[in-house]
């Protein structure tokens, strides 16, 4: 058995990261599931939220998911997201003018738009407060 | 110099311009196909992952057949089909060859009494059917050159919409896809697929049948359930076709455009070869008259 977990995490357009971790955390439709070794197999949707991707020296990397699923077996994480990006991708400014802009519309229906800004302007803080 | 060597220079410089303006566009057309083909690739994992699931979640769902979209309408009256043509010209037969493929595809289904809905991508096929007062169910312009998942899932969201909605509220029951696809950098083919309903369930049943002893799907707990998983992927899945169809379609058009502009460089440099043949046997004659005048003008003053 491997004694790491093996992650790929791929969008629509292109491979996203992948490497060795020591556990990821994402959020599905009933809740946030953390994944470490040995988890059995699984295969679960992901709603619009930030994924936590810890490697084994304690780093953490952080992606927006924006819809997608992802599949657990054998120590191996498969992330299929529609579309996705890095914490350093996010371009905050644009995340936030999208975010205003979803708020001042105040869509009833369609709370995507608001979420996917919500969850870029998250996994931008959180990288940076990380980092500094 | 004579009237005839001047037009002929002229000539001469207008296609010599006309050349540097194809053989620019040859280079980028065939930059253009390496960085579509780029995509192409870099969207494989996901398909390669999505159907993996997929297969999974249906051979775990209860009755896949039933799904919405697996189910076969009783009776069929309407089909869309999506047409993948160039936004832009001077890619030789490449939008002809989609809209033709279209119009077959369109006549057959005629014959089995269906009406057909276009759906229609790029700009060149949108003129073709607006210049011929056929409605369209949709009309993507302005990417073909460099389609981008989000539009894909524009469309393949309309495509969805009108596939769910009921027959009887001008619903569609069958979604067919034109498009070209690249074989390499010499030939493309245009192609018709379709994509709803959906027939992948089928094969992948097949896979994990006799498959299933090299690469049984892993007992996976799915999360909320394998019919709201399945639910969840389906739609996806025809997304990443229309996308797919985009891509490569894309990196056919670039290869039928980069095609087509080398034989335009190649004629062009045919053409100024003769001209200048033309234009110095022109500057010729010219001399050889002119000689002949001094000669006769000598002659006459000399006797």
């Amino acid at each position: 058995m491997a004694d790491q977990l093996e992650v790929a995490v791929v969008s629509a357009e292109r491979s996203l990261w992948s490497g060795k971790a020591k556990s990821v955390s994402a959020k599905t439709p009933e809740g946030d599931v953390g994944i470490l070794r040995g988890h059995e197999p699984m295969l679960a949707l992901l709603v619009e939220a930030p994924l936590r991707i810890e490697l084994e020296d304690g780093t953490k990397i952080f992606v927006a998911v924006h819809g997608g699923f992802f599949s657990v077996d054998s120590d191996k994480v498969n992330v299929i997201a529609e579309t996705a990006e890095l914490a350093e991708e996010v371009d905050l400014e644009r995340a936030q003018a999208a975010l205003a802009r979803a708020k001042s519309e105040a869509d009833e229906q369609d709370l995507s738009a608001l979420r996917r800004a919500e969850t870029r302007i998250q996994v931008a803080g959180v990288a940076k407060g990380v980092r500094s | 110099m004579g009237a005839q060597l001047r037009v002929y220079r002229r000539r001469i410089r207008s296609v010599q311009a006309t050349k540097k303006i194809t053989k620019a566009m040859e280079l980028i057309a065939s930059a253009r196909i390496v960085k579509a083909q780029n995509r192409l690739h870099a969207s494989m994992p996901y398909l390669t992952q999505l159907v993996d699931a997929v297969s999974a979640a249906a051979s775990h769902a209860s009755d896949v057949s039933k799904h919405p979209l697996t189910a076969q309408a009783e009776n069929q009256v309407r089909a869309a089909v999506l047409v993948i043509t160039a936004d832009r010209g001077l890619a030789g037969a490449y939008s002809s060859n989609s809209i033709k493929e279209a119009e077959a595809l369109t006549r057959n289904l005629d014959a089995k009494g269906m009406k057909v809905v276009p759906y229609v991508v790029g700009r060149k096929g949108v003129s073709f059917y607006r210049f011929r007062n056929r409605v369209m169910g949709g009309e993507y312009v302005g990417f073909t050159d460099q389609p981008t998942y989000a539009h894909a899932k524009e469309i393949g969201e309309d495509l969805l919409k009108a596939f769910m909605t009921p027959t009887a509220e001008g619903g569609v029951d069958e979604i067919h896809v034109v498009y070209t696809n690249f074989i390499n950098m010499a030939s493309q083919e245009t192609k018709v697929r379709r994509i709803l309903p959906l027939e992948v369930v089928d094969e992948v049943m097949d896979k994990s049948d006799d498959g299933g002893k090299n690469n049984p799907f892993p007992l996976y707990e799915f999360e909320p359930g394998p019919e709201e998983v399945l639910d969840a992927l389906l739609p996806r899945y025809v997304e990443q076709m229309v996308y797919l169809s985009l891509l490569t379609s894309a990196a056919s058009e670039h290869a039928a455009r980069r095609r087509a502009m080398k034989s335009a460089t190649d004629n062009a440099e045919e053409l100024i070869r003769s001209l200048t043949r033309a234009a110095n046997a022109a500057r010729q004659a010219e001399i050889t008259q002119e000689i002949s005048e001094i000669v006769g003008g000598a002659d006459a003053l000399s006797a």
